[in-house]
């Protein structure tokens, strides 16, 4: 009898050992993906820094790394945003308010809400091919801002309409009936009710969808739009652009290691701009996240 | 479709389902047709992508034959006008096999450790950090596996080239990381806390409850975040065109160079390919490739979480 007890003693203690052994691993997995995070900013600030200056601001694509800059592929990269901005906020917002506030539950809505689902998924290279095909070639929009702002608009648009669509979810539905109730109609109510109630979390994917944007490279690469010689600043949305992605990919793809800190440079101007996007998201989260109490 | 859908509250939403809402202003028709064309442009882009694609593959077909090219084991489009596809959907599923081997254990166990272990203060720090992780641009990951990762390779085994599959996958892994552990986390948590509860009066300890009756329950969303990974990471284009290197190979060895169907995609778009010729097909036909691949992914993933809520909504 007390062999047994002292067995089972045995036993739990050693399940109690693999149970704590386990929870380390577990914790060693999870400090693995923050330690590669550190590493990885540590490594960019570490090369770039030293190559950061004004003249890499200012100065254009060149054969010499010591004089190679990024003003185009910043502005570029700029005019990309605010055109993807202008364009996608607009139609993903208003696809997500007739998705959550229109449309009746009907295999129509689940079509397009699968749909929607599935083009999260496809690879950003597909979006680039459907650009050459589409704005490229058959508007004939040729290798300009505005084929490559369209594209990165069909790139972002599951972003902004996935998180549109949430936060529209997240109005409590007593701010629909009370305005229906003082006889608003259903416009009515999602303008002056619905939206602004969910502003804050429809900034936070806006900003979201635009940070990847601004990251892209690859649709831009397979429109064969963006460009890595342009010396100019574009001005117009059918100017010849570059992007910093882009630039960024084809410093870091030549073999003299010069190019590499260029790359890096260039690196720590392309997160500065996400960080302060982020840091945009945040405060507006937090800000009009504030005021909304139910 | 406008009036009706105007005119009645939906699905009992409002409470007042079956009620009349009556249109005050024409506007509101306008409105509701607009929103209805903000949703359609989601399938017209569907639309668009299969029509550019198959068009164009089409074409390419008419002059390469689909056997060919799906059996083919040697792809020199430029030269040799050699067109078999398994070279680059070696490389691609090589990369794959190697950021699933790094991401998927990884992201599980974190997931688990979020889930299960970690206090609300360790998940307000890491998930942000991950979500960080989540949002920095692949161009940069590529960076980081030519400068950083591809020397530490060469170190470890000097037969690795400049470029080889491994460091492509060890980024890849670190990239879709943070997408196992957010859809994975989701999914742990959503398990009722009654099952946790039954277990731990069974005597099982922490472990137990984890491994046998946690996970167990959570399995076909588990299965669905690994498979969404998967999808990502043979759509993943810049870090591998950077770090995998250029040369289509039919090779299993992680060390040698090989080149995906994207980082394919991308040498010729870099190139001043004109329209029209087979090379510039070949985009649409390799494109077409991927697409099908990541949205078969993409699809089981959402009938995998489909047996989720089946379960537990």
């Amino acid at each position: 009898m007390s062999q047994t007890a002292f067995e089972t003693t045995a036993y739990s203690r050693r399940r109690a050992r693999m149970s704590q052994a386990f929870s380390v691993l577990c914790l060693a997995a999870t400090s693995l993906g923050v330690l590669v995070l550190i590493l990885l900013i540590w490594e960019i600030l570490w090369q770039g820094l030293p190559w950061l200056n004004a003249r890499l601001l200012t100065s254009f694509p060149s054969m010499y790394p010591e004089k190679a800059g990024i003003a185009a592929a910043l502005v570029s990269s700029l005019w990309l945003i605010t055109l993807t901005a202008l364009f996608s906020v607009p139609i993903g917002v208003g696809a997500a308010v007739y998705l959550e506030e229109y449309a009746q539950a009907s295999r129509w809505r689940s079509l397009v809400q699968l749909n929607i689902a599935n083009l999260a998924g496809v690879p950003s290279i597909v979006y680039g091919i459907l650009g050459l095909g589409l704005f490229v070639r058959a508007l004939a929009l040729q290798r300009s801002i505005l084929a490559g702002s369209l594209t990165l608009t069909l790139v972002v648009l599951p972003i902004v309409i996935l998180a549109a669509q949430e936060s529209l979810r997240a109005v409590p539905n007593s701010i629909r009936q009370a305005s229906f109730a003082l006889g608003a109609t259903r416009w009515q109510t999602v303008w002056h009710q619905v939206l602004p109630a969910a502003t804050p979390g429809i900034m936070t994917g806006v900003i979201l969808a635009i940070s990847r944007a601004m990251g892209e490279a690859a649709p831009l690469v397979a429109m064969g739009a963006a460009a890595t010689f342009i010396t100019f600043i574009p001005l117009s949305p059918i100017d010849e652009f570059s992007a910093l992605p882009v630039q960024i990919y084809d410093w870091a793809s030549r073999p003299q290691p010069e190019y590499h800190h260029v790359a890096a440079a260039a690196i720590v101007v392309l997160l500065t701009v996400l960080i302060l996007l982020n840091a945009t998201a945040v405060y507006v989260r937090y800000r009009y996240g504030k005021r909304i109490r139910w | 479709m406008s009036n009706s859908v105007i005119d009645v509250a939906p699905h009992g939403r409002f409470g007042i389902e079956g009620q009349a809402v009556r249109p005050r202003r024409w506007g509101e028709q306008v409105i509701g047709v607009a929103l209805f064309g903000c949703a359609l442009v989601s399938i017209l882009t569907t639309v668009g992508i299969v029509i550019v694609l198959v068009a164009e593959a089409a074409q390419f077909f008419r002059e390469v034959s689909i056997w060919e090219f799906l059996t083919g084991t040697e792809w020199s489009p430029k030269l040799e006008n050699k067109f078999g596809i398994l070279p680059l959907l070696c490389g691609t599923l090589l990369v794959m096999a190697g950021a699933a081997v790094i991401a998927l254990p990884i992201g599980l166990l974190s997931a688990i450790y979020l889930s299960e272990y970690a206090s609300s203060s360790v998940r307000e720090v890491v998930k942000p950090v991950l979500e960080v992780l989540a949002g920095i641009p692949s161009v940069v990951f590529g960076y980081l596996a030519i400068v950083t990762i591809s020397p530490l390779v060469r170190t470890i085994f000097p037969s690795a080239g400049v470029f080889n599959a491994a460091s492509a996958s060890i980024v890849v892994g670190f990239m879709v990381l943070p997408m196992v552990v957010s859809l994975s986390e989701d999914i742990l948590r959503a398990v009722p806390r009654s099952l946790r509860e039954a277990a731990y009066a069974l005597g099982a300890t922490k472990l137990d409850v984890t491994v046998k009756v946690v996970v167990p329950a959570a399995i076909s969303g588990i299965v669905a975040a690994f498979l969404l990974a998967l999808s990502r990471a043979i759509g993943e284009t810049m870090a591998v065109a950077l770090a995998a290197g250029n040369r289509p190979t039919l090779t299993i060895n992680p060390l040698d160079e090989v080149q995906t169907m994207t980082a394919y995609i991308v040498q010729v778009s870099q190139g001043d390919t004109p329209a029209g010729t087979l090379e510039y097909r070949t985009i649409f036909a390799v494109g077409l490739a991927l697409f099908v691949t990541t949205m078969f992914l993409n699809v089981l993933a959402q009938w995998f979480v489909a047996r989720v809520r089946e379960k537990y909504e």
